[in-house]
């Protein structure tokens, strides 16, 4: 064997439902796994760094370069005019997302040149030089202010409706409103955005970026230049994390390096600080959720009207996809008798929001979870009975508000077994015990849901290719479009071709994602990277085993039922031969080894401008229960427990998906709980860096954390080996504690008032949230 | 510019450093050991984390020049004889990464933690002595894992090693 480790007869190494360890675990512990900064450098390479606007809004009156010009090392400067194509890296093709600023700034941290120099630390002093004078402007930098100044919206909005609202809502017993914010979130991927720029012949370009989705790199990268897609490729074997933050983000870096390289036929190398990346790129959006419940003494739903109104940032980016992802998922696991959901995604003058894991899902989910906690309050019942009595039904009472129906719903499933493995109800019972006798500390528990939509809402996207070839040594080289950002794709997708060719995975070769192999790929999001890669791979791995099935059956003249694929070998009629011989003999007989695969997510369709449609192939279900302790003289919290059951159909790996749970689970604490961003009153963003923006760290994790992948299922879409996705959906695990929280808080009045809690719940917010209930409870007494 | 001597995964080394050059600078580019990696530039996420003398030190915001004559380890230089330290085993053992980016500084806070604590680490004292370092892909679980095993391993190896 090529590695001297002999190969396996009884099973491969490395098959599909197995805790196979991330491809890459042996280089990162060792410090040897390469991301981009670390790949030599070629020679003559050039620093490139960005001069960013200091107004939040504003017209460019001049723009003065000559000190930048001057300073020490400074090789060339380049701006809007130095663009030979357009200067425009717009994903929706709406133009609304200029490289360079030409003559307005419409937030703080817009790039207006880029400085080349022989060093970083040189390009870096000499983008601060620029002398700019602007006609300033009023910033408008959230939804009140926005909407206060009428502000455009970024992108057409979206409305689902299903059934008469207006008679539901006014036949309902009961009625309420309301209204929740909640916050946005910075990605925080450990490594930030960069590219690295290499010009080839004619008018050829290579960037090695650091990217989610190397096709629109591409694109973008060649409207820029003004040339064919053909002469740019985009490769990237990994990330430092992306969550969703390189899915649109890279573009700028991409492209602002291949300007700089082709104009100076030199390597050029881009990677802002992480101050600049906070400042410059996206992050996810914050939500205002005005919002009107129809409801009745036993607390089911009648009608549900409510309006999603979201801080877009200065362009459209993603925001129109993100905004219906939320509204999407504003029914979480509960039927709306009569819905009207109403998408409203506003301009502002700040960063361009974009994807962030769940994308616009986790904020369409909170809603829908403080919906039953304001009826649960509004009724006196407990809020687990109320989401119980609204849960969609399996053959009724099952079709989403954009006319989808669930066909696959275990929730119910999903529900027992959190309920049994956080023993919810006895706890709680304790907790409220606990709380009737301590005045200073105070805890709450909250068990919460989730059903999450599974495929890209803009159809065309559910689409993959991979590249297979099988050299004559048996050993296989592995590509498709799916990027690598620590979620383990490579390594699931390489079991999936170990499988299939019944071969150990260590002769499988993964390599690195790459515009020149698999073309016109979709971004790795959505949570689709092994639904759609793994299928195209396993598609690959097919048209070549057919034709060694083929080859076998004519060469030792038996039918081809008779020939069997067992591990590293091949059965032909009565003998045994070993994968790598019969790949040799298939060679001399002329036999193609390569193949690419195709697939296409099947079943789906959505109309959006009637909002009816299957937009989802499938829906991953879980829930977790969390309990919580805050100290009502100062807000502080802990976390003290949570438990966590979710559905990942028929794992692939399930050593990979528990860390993709785990990980999802606290990333999404961090969003509602410390995680806040802050913009002052002239609209800049002043938490750039992890010292006032509060990630979660070690300690922040739950003091028991039980996380459980739910036993016995599958998927009942034959998607991968019925495994079902996850990068997603554990993330809204963290719903609980939140809710949890507001459990606590509750405590404080009895339970009498839902304590509308916005996001994130600092403990500042906890806080104030504690005073108004005491407030609330003293009215009462006194009334 | 002055030239900088120091002793670097036990092997003497010297280069060319303004005043102004980093240690982390000095180790990825002018000695290509680029497992050390920059995360925040600020001192905040421990990405860059490096053993000066012994003890866990933030390279983003030391000078090179300040570690002259210094002897240092880097994540490249824990492996003996083309075999993982055992915390870096640990790691990959238990699943202690997912991107990646943090990890060789995980390892590097981790074994100065085994250093100072013992290797009989309570997952209380792991927690709070991860405080310096960031992972935004775990939720720490593994990490956590990772480290009371490597820290136990490290354990049974000096043992090994007295009784040798
Ligand atoms: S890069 Fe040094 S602590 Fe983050
Ligand atoms: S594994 Fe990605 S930051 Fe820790």
């Amino acid at each position: 064997m090529a590695d001297g480790t002999p190969s396996n007869r009884d099973a491969i190494r490395g098959g599909v439902h197995r805790p196979q360890a991330h491809d890459s675990a042996h280089k990162h512990v060792a410090g040897e796994a390469l991301y981009i900064d670390d790949l030599p450098e070629p020679a003559g390479l050039v620093h490139l760094y960005l001069g960013l606007a200091d107004r939040a809004h504003a017209r460019i009156v001049s723009v003065d370069l000559a000190k930048v010009r001057a300073a020490r090392g400074v090789v060339a400067v380049f701006t809007a005019a130095d663009v030979p194509g357009v200067n425009d890296i717009s994903s929706t093709g709406l133009h609304d997302e200029p490289i360079f600023a030409t003559d307005r700034i419409d937030y703080h941290g817009q790039p207006i040149f880029a400085v080349a120099a022989r060093t970083r630390a040189q390009a870096r002093r000499a983008a601060k030089l620029g002398v700019i004078q602007y006609d300033e402007l009023a910033p408008i930098t959230d939804i009140a202010a926005a909407r206060a100044a009428k502000a455009p919206l970024v992108t057409e909005p979206l409305t689902l409706a299903r059934g008469d609202i207006e008679s539901a809502m006014k036949g309902a017993p009961r009625r309420l409103k309301g209204s929740m914010t909640i916050g946005g979130q910075d990605h925080f991927y450990l490594e930030g955005q960069i590219a690295l720029a290499v010009p080839g012949e004619d008018r050829d370009v290579t960037i090695y970026s650091s990217t989610q989705h190397p096709s629109e790199v591409q694109h973008m990268v060649s409207h820029a230049l003004g040339v064919p897609s053909h002469a740019v490729t985009i490769e990237c074997r990994r990330m430092g994390g992306g969550f969703g933050g390189k899915e649109t983000q890279a573009n700028l870096f991409a492209a602002a390096a291949a300007i700089a390289a082709k104009k100076l036929n030199r390597a050029v190398k881009l990677r802002p600080d992480r101050d600049d990346d906070m400042i410059i790129t996206g992050k996810r959006h914050d939500f205002v959720v005005d919002y009107e419940i129809g409801f009745d003494d036993d607390g089911r739903i009648h009608a549900v009207d409510a309006v999603y109104a979201a801080r877009c940032g200065f362009s459209a980016d993603l925001s129109g996809p993100v905004t219906d992802r939320a509204l999407f998922h504003a029914d979480n696991c509960y039927f709306y008798p009569a819905v009207r959901l109403r998408s409203e995604p506003l301009k502002t003058t700040t960063c361009s929001n974009t994807a962030f894991r769940g994308f616009g899902g986790p904020q369409g989910m909170i809603g829908a979870e403080r919906f039953i906690e304001e009826i649960a309050f509004a009724t006196a019942k407990d809020p687990v009975d109320i989401r119980k009595l609204n849960f969609y039904g399996v053959a009724e009472r099952n079709v989403t508000p954009y006319h989808q129906t669930i066909e696959d719903n275990i929730i119910a499933k999903v529900m027992e077994e959190i309920e049994r493995r956080s023993d919810f109800r006895a706890r709680q019972a304790a907790i409220r015990a606990f709380n009737r006798d301590s005045k200073i500390l105070k805890r709450g528990i909250a068990l919460t849901p989730v059903k999450f939509g599974i495929s890209f809402t803009a159809t065309w996207f559910n689409q993959a290719g991979a590249l297979v070839h099988i050299y004559t040594d048996g050993s296989v080289h592995l590509n498709h479009g799916g990027t690598e950002m620590g979620q383990g794709l490579y390594v699931k997708v390489a079991q999936v071709v170990a499988d299939a060719f019944q071969i150990d995975i260590d002769k499988v070769k993964i390599t690195a994602t790459t515009t020149g192999k698999v073309p016109n790929t979709s971004a790795t999001a959505a949570s689709s990277g092994t639904d759609l890669n793994g299928m195209a791979a396993l598609a690959a791995c097919d048209a070549i085993k057919a034709r060694l099935v083929d080859f076998a059956a004519e060469r030792w003249s038996v039918p081809k039922d008779q020939i069997a694929f067992l591990p590293n070998r091949l059965r032909v009629g009565n003998q045994e031969i070993s994968f790598p011989e019969i790949v040799k003999a298939a060679y001399m007989a002329r036999v193609s080894l390569s193949a690419t695969g195709f697939y296409k997510t099947p079943k789906i369709h959505w109309d959006r401008k009637k909002g009816i449609g299957r937009p989802f192939y499938y829906f991953a279900y879980g829930a977790a229960a969390c309990e919580v302790l805050i100290d009502t003289l100062t807000g502080e919290y802990k976390v003290e427990r949570a438990d966590i059951v979710h559905d990942v159909g028929h794992s692939l790996n399930p050593a990979i998906d528990r860390g993709q749970i785990e990980g999802g689970f606290i990333q999404g604490m961090g969003w509602l709980t410390t995680e806040e961003l802050w913009w002052d009153d002239k609209g800049r963003l002043r938490t750039h860096a992890p010292s006032t923006y509060k990630i979660p760290v070690a300690s922040d994790r739950p003091t028991i954390f039980n996380v459980a992948i739910l036993e016995g299922v599958k998927n009942s879409e034959p998607a991968i080996h019925r495994s079902k996705a996850v990068g997603e959906p554990p993330f809204m695990l963290a719903n609980s504690v939140f809710f949890a929280l507001s459990d606590a808080i509750a405590s404080l009045a009895d339970h009498r008032f839902c304590p509308r809690l916005d996001s994130p719940a600092t403990p500042e917010r906890v806080l104030f949230a504690v005073e108004r209930m005491r407030a609330l409870a003293a009215g009462q007494e006194a009334a | 510019m002055p030239t900088l001597s120091m002793t670097v995964n036990g092997k003497p080394v010297s280069g060319e450093a303004e005043g102004r050059t980093l240690l982390v600078q000095f180790l990825r580019e002018t000695l290509r050991l680029t497992g050390t990696h920059v995360g925040c530039d600020t001192s905040q996420c421990g990405a860059c984390l490096v053993h000066i003398d012994g003890k866990a030190v933030k390279s983003c915001t030391t000078l090179a020049l300040a570690c002259a004559g210094a002897s240092i380890t880097t994540i490249e230089g824990l492996a003996r004889d083309g075999k993982l330290h055992p915390m870096q085993e640990a790691f990959r053992e238990n699943h202690g990464l997912q991107c990646g980016f943090c990890t060789p500084g995980m390892i590097m806070s981790a074994i100065d933690m085994v250093n100072r604590k013992g290797t009989d680490l309570d997952e209380q004292t792991i927690r709070h002595e991860l405080e310096g370092n960031i992972c935004r892909c775990t939720g720490y679980h593994n990490i956590v894992k990772s480290i009371a095993a490597g820290a136990a391993a490290m354990g049974k190896e000096g043992l090994r090693q007295a009784a040798e």
